[in-house]
């Protein structure tokens, strides 16, 4: 039987996010569907009633060096603690590369981001 | 011997007797992954040198002029890219045990080059990379050590095309509360002494998106607990003047035998490691 192949990777773990941002360039040219799991392990808010935003979008690119927006995305919002539940977001028939490009709003986060890739 | 001349996959090798494993990246990581610190209740505890290794990853070769190249042998390699960051580090580690303190031999075949985001040659642009192995004798009064072998390409954009060994790393920090964690960082930019010999230059071509494969071989005595030397292409060194970290040992690593590789960046630009494919082999007993 040939088992299908997969992976996970950890593309960005215990990383501060605010203002504008790009995750860095992962190869998935071999598997045909992803997943983004973004969780954040902490949250500050520029101010304590604010809420913080978190704007993401998938980007594709032919080459690893110039993006363009896949068209999927994915927006949250943060108040000031943990948010233990990923929120996820799914991508296919992207070619050779995938990141996560986006902006946090009225704050900053820590994020942990799972790329899973199934071929 | 003759069969593994008879396997066009395995014949460009010369393992020792028993090959431990042998990992062609066509077929996934093959247990190859990231380097992280330890830590204990939280990430924040863990060294700040270890926060931001960058993992491993597959990749095809794709160039943004010429398309995809494919591996040494078949389409996809082991892939480390760092951050576009001076001193970025990316690290791929695969985790083993041995049976026998005996001959253990790492070969692989690579290529590195810096991300082409410039139509600029940029030879100079990869720091350092290298292959690493952390091991421990299987009893309490053994020892921990850990042979780092690099190939520094280049410093401060000035070519150097040394090999250099790592005799110290830093201190040991403890990590958490409750006695039981310690860390310490060994990858750091300090303390690496030359390997006895002339630089050796490789051939990096002639613009960034030229990938030529090199071979590597690495020798292990885990008996004297030290290099036996090392040959990377037409070029053989060592083992004199190859000197390995030493430790006492730690509480959970009996008989641990971990290979790792590593790229770092010299400028502001992505380094990537690729490793076509890497075997391990060793003498021992049945």
């Amino acid at each position: 039987m040939n088992m299908r192949q997969s992976h996970t990777a950890v593309v960005e773990r215990n990383q501060r996010w605010e203002g504008d941002f790009a995750t860095e360039p992962y190869e998935a040219g071999w598997s045909h569907e992803a997943i983004f799991f973004v969780q954040i392990l902490r949250a500050e808010a520029a101010n304590s009633s604010s809420l913080i935003a978190v704007e993401l979008q998938v980007q594709i690119s032919p080459d690893g060096i110039h993006w363009c927006d896949e068209g999927s995305r994915l927006n949250f919002v943060v108040q000031q603690h943990t948010l233990d539940t990923p929120s996820f977001v799914r991508v296919s028939h992207y070619g050779g590369w995938l990141r996560l490009a986006g902006t946090v709003k009225d704050g900053r986060v820590w994020a942990l981001v799972h790329l899973a890739l199934k071929a | 011997m003759e069969s593994l001349l008879a396997n066009p996959r395995l014949s460009r090798f010369d393992p020792l007797e028993r090959i431990l494993c042998y990992d062609d990246f066509d077929a996934g990581l093959n247990g190859w992954t990231g380097l992280i610190g330890n830590y204990e209740d939280s990430l924040d505890t863990m060294l700040p040198d270890y926060q931001d290794l960058r993992p491993p990853m597959l990749s095809n070769l794709t160039m943004w002029d010429t398309g995809t190249a494919g591996s040494m042998e078949g389409t996809y390699a082991l892939k480390l890219a760092t951050r576009p960051q001076a001193g970025g580090l990316s690290v791929g580690i695969k985790r083993h045990t041995f049976r026998a303190l005996g001959q253990v031999q790492l070969e692989c075949y690579f290529a590195f080059k810096p991300e082409a985001s410039e139509l600029k040659l940029g030879e100079m642009d990869v720091r350092a990379w290298g292959v690493l192995f952390d091991v421990q004798d299987g009893n309490p009064q053994g020892r921990r050590w850990m042979p780092h072998l690099r190939y520094l390409n280049a410093e401060r954009g000035q070519r150097r095309g040394r090999w250099q060994t790592k005799p110290a790393t830093r201190s040991v920090q403890p990590i958490g509360g409750s006695g039981k964690t310690v860390s310490h960082f060994h990858l750091g930019p300090e303390g690496w002494e030359n390997v006895p010999g002339e630089p050796q230059l490789l051939c990096y071509n002639e613009i960034a998106t030229k990938m030529n494969w090199h071979y590597l071989r690495i020798g292990l005595d885990l008996k004297r607990r030290a290099f036996t030397g090392f040959q990377c292409n037409d070029h053989t060194f060592g083992p004199e003047g190859m000197h390995c970290i030493e430790l006492p040992a730690m509480a959970n690593l009996w008989c641990m035998l971990n290979a790792a590789f590593w790229v770092e960046a010299d400028m502001d630009k992505r380094a990537f490691l690729y490793i076509d494919s890497v075997l391990l082999s060793g003498e021992f007993a049945q």
